[in-house]
């Protein structure tokens, strides 16, 4: 097992799939009347973010507590960060209080590998997104409602289609994603105007249209992106109604997917925008969902980078051993 | 350290494992113990028998199939990891979790833990901690098929498949058909 979560390029299908169905026993938890594991008791996980957000900071705060390790969140705005302080000193200073993980969000890409690499911290790093880079959990956590919802609870993603639509240029869901699903063996198409991929998509291990309606038929889960109007320095397209009209799931696209397919959107969403309320609210739509396994998900996380000593991984004990200390 | 040992071979340089308990010895302790949990609870309803992962859940399995053709009637067993529960945890890199299945709420039922063997107890200790979370049982009990000695904790069991005196240098094998293919419990090692 990896020690840092930096990208989702790191784990290796293995790594993957253990994540995946750690999540799946943690699950559970969220369903018990004591709603706490003393896994992590003692240990301290900061939640270092620089940009803003809802969900992931929350989510993240909710597995670490349920998990019982001491939770620290560090927000950009209010610190000292706004007198200058540098990522460097920011993360000393935390390293001086004793911190067992830090999980970073920046609006740099970058920001948390040269954290780790740099090893001003000595505590295992998250990723929880950085720029227009990786947001490895959240590939993780979509790739876990999938599997949920595609019957392949155990297993990886081997043969489901799985369609990507809209602000790929911004996105730092889809990079992540992208690479865990290939991982996983499940065949990627992304679709977006032609403004909206970045350069060297080529290279990248999908099929890319620019045509929505004709990727629909064959989906099994259709991925929605937000159109990250704060990132967008020039006009990618010409009107928001247009880029609605051609690139927004709305009812009637949603009725030409196949019965067992899902929609999902890693929030937050713009509704009539890359997505109708009439869709975001549907039964198929698993975007509420997404945010309980995101919980379950980092607790996966934060248990198998912090629960255990570290080192090579947990060889095969028998029944003998069990017992032993 | 070495336990006194009736068994001749135990002595011997070269570590092989004999054979203590063969499929039959297995059955029949199985029964002997179903029926003694019975007997000791009066009847089976508020019972909930639980196996600790994962050969306990085989053995939790095998009595709740007895305890169903004695009662008359369907009685499950359930699944309880403890791994997140347990006191060595940062001893060794993270492990794999096991699958928790609880089959009915647990409150104000008796509880009857389940594992292959018993030996330190810290694994029971974890289990009564996860338990603890569960809900409020109005008692825990403990079935296994070895007890080997040598407790770290106050704990002991309340059915007991057979008593097995080991040294520590010795190690205990239990395999069981569901996931070894055979069902067998053997000693292996010694000094």
């Amino acid at each position: 097992m990896i020690t840092n979560l930096l990208s989702a390029g790191d784990l290796d299908r293995t790594d993957a799939i253990r994540i995946l169905d750690t999540a799946e026993e943690l699950l559970g938890v969220a369903s018990r009347p004591i709603k706490k594991l003393p896994t992590l008791r003692g240990r301290t996980v900061v939640n270092l973010f620089f940009e803003d957000s809802t969900r992931t900071r929350i989510s993240f705060e909710a597995a670490a507590k349920r998990l019982s390790a001491d939770v620290i969140n560090f927000s950009a705005k209010g610190s000292s960060v706004s007198k200058g302080e540098s990522l460097k000193d920011t993360a000393l200073t935390l390293q001086a209080m004793g911190a067992d993980a830090v999980i970073i969000r920046h609006h740099s890409s970058g920001a948390p590998h040269r954290l780790a690499q740099a090893k001003w911290t000595k505590g295992a790093v998250i990723n929880a997104g950085d720029g227009t880079h990786e947001h490895p959990t959240q590939a993780l956590l979509d790739a876990f409602t999938m599997r949920r919802h595609l019957g392949a609870v155990g297993g990886d993603l081997a043969g489901k289609n799985v369609t990507i639509v809209g602000d790929v240029l911004h996105s730092r869901v889809v990079r992540s994603n992208v690479l865990l699903l290939h991982t996983l063996g499940a065949h990627v198409t992304i679709v977006a105007p032609p403004t909206l991929l970045p350069v060297g998509i080529d290279h990248w291990p999908v099929e890319t249209s620019y045509d929505l309606d004709a990727s629909l038929e064959k989906a099994d889960a259709v991925m929605m992106l937000r159109v990250q109007a704060e990132r967008m320095n020039a006009s990618y397209f010409p009107s928001a109604r247009e880029y609605s009209r051609r690139y927004g799931l709305d009812t009637a696209r949603l009725s030409r997917l196949p019965d067992h397919a899902i929609v999902m959107h890693p929030g937050p969403m713009n509704r009539g925008m890359e997505i109708t309320a009439d869709v975001a609210d549907h039964v198929r739509s698993v975007i509420v969902e997404q945010v309980t396994n995101g919980v379950a998900v980092r607790m996966a996380v934060l248990y198998l980078l912090l629960g255990g000593a570290a080192g090579e991984s947990a060889e095969e004990e028998d029944s003998t051993d069990k017992d032993r200390v | 350290m070495v336990a006194p040992s009736d068994a001749p071979d135990a002595g011997m340089a070269h570590p092989t494992a004999r054979t203590v308990l063969d499929e039959q010895d297995i059955s029949r302790a199985l029964t002997r113990i179903t029926h003694e949990i019975l007997e000791r609870n009066r009847d089976s309803a508020g019972l909930v028998l639980l196996g600790i992962p994962t050969r306990g859940v085989h053995l939790a399995r095998r009595i709740a199939q007895r305890m169903s053709e004695v009662e008359d009637r369907e009685i499950s067993a359930g699944a309880l990891d403890i791994t997140m529960y347990r006191d060595d945890l940062r001893l060794k890199p993270a492990r794999a979790l096991e699958h928790t299945e609880i089959p009915d709420d647990i409150d104000g039922k008796v509880v009857v833990l389940i594992d292959d063997v018993l030996f330190s107890g810290r694994t029971i200790r974890a289990a009564l901690d996860a338990l603890g979370e569960l809900g409020r049982p109005t008692a825990v009990q403990l079935a296994v098929l070895i007890d080997r000695g040598h407790r770290e904790l106050p704990i002991r069991a309340d059915f007991v498949g057979k008593n097995l005196p080991t040294s520590l240098a010795e190690k205990v094998k239990v395999r069981l058909t569901e996931s070894d293919g055979a069902d067998s419990v053997s000693i292996a090692g010694g000094s």
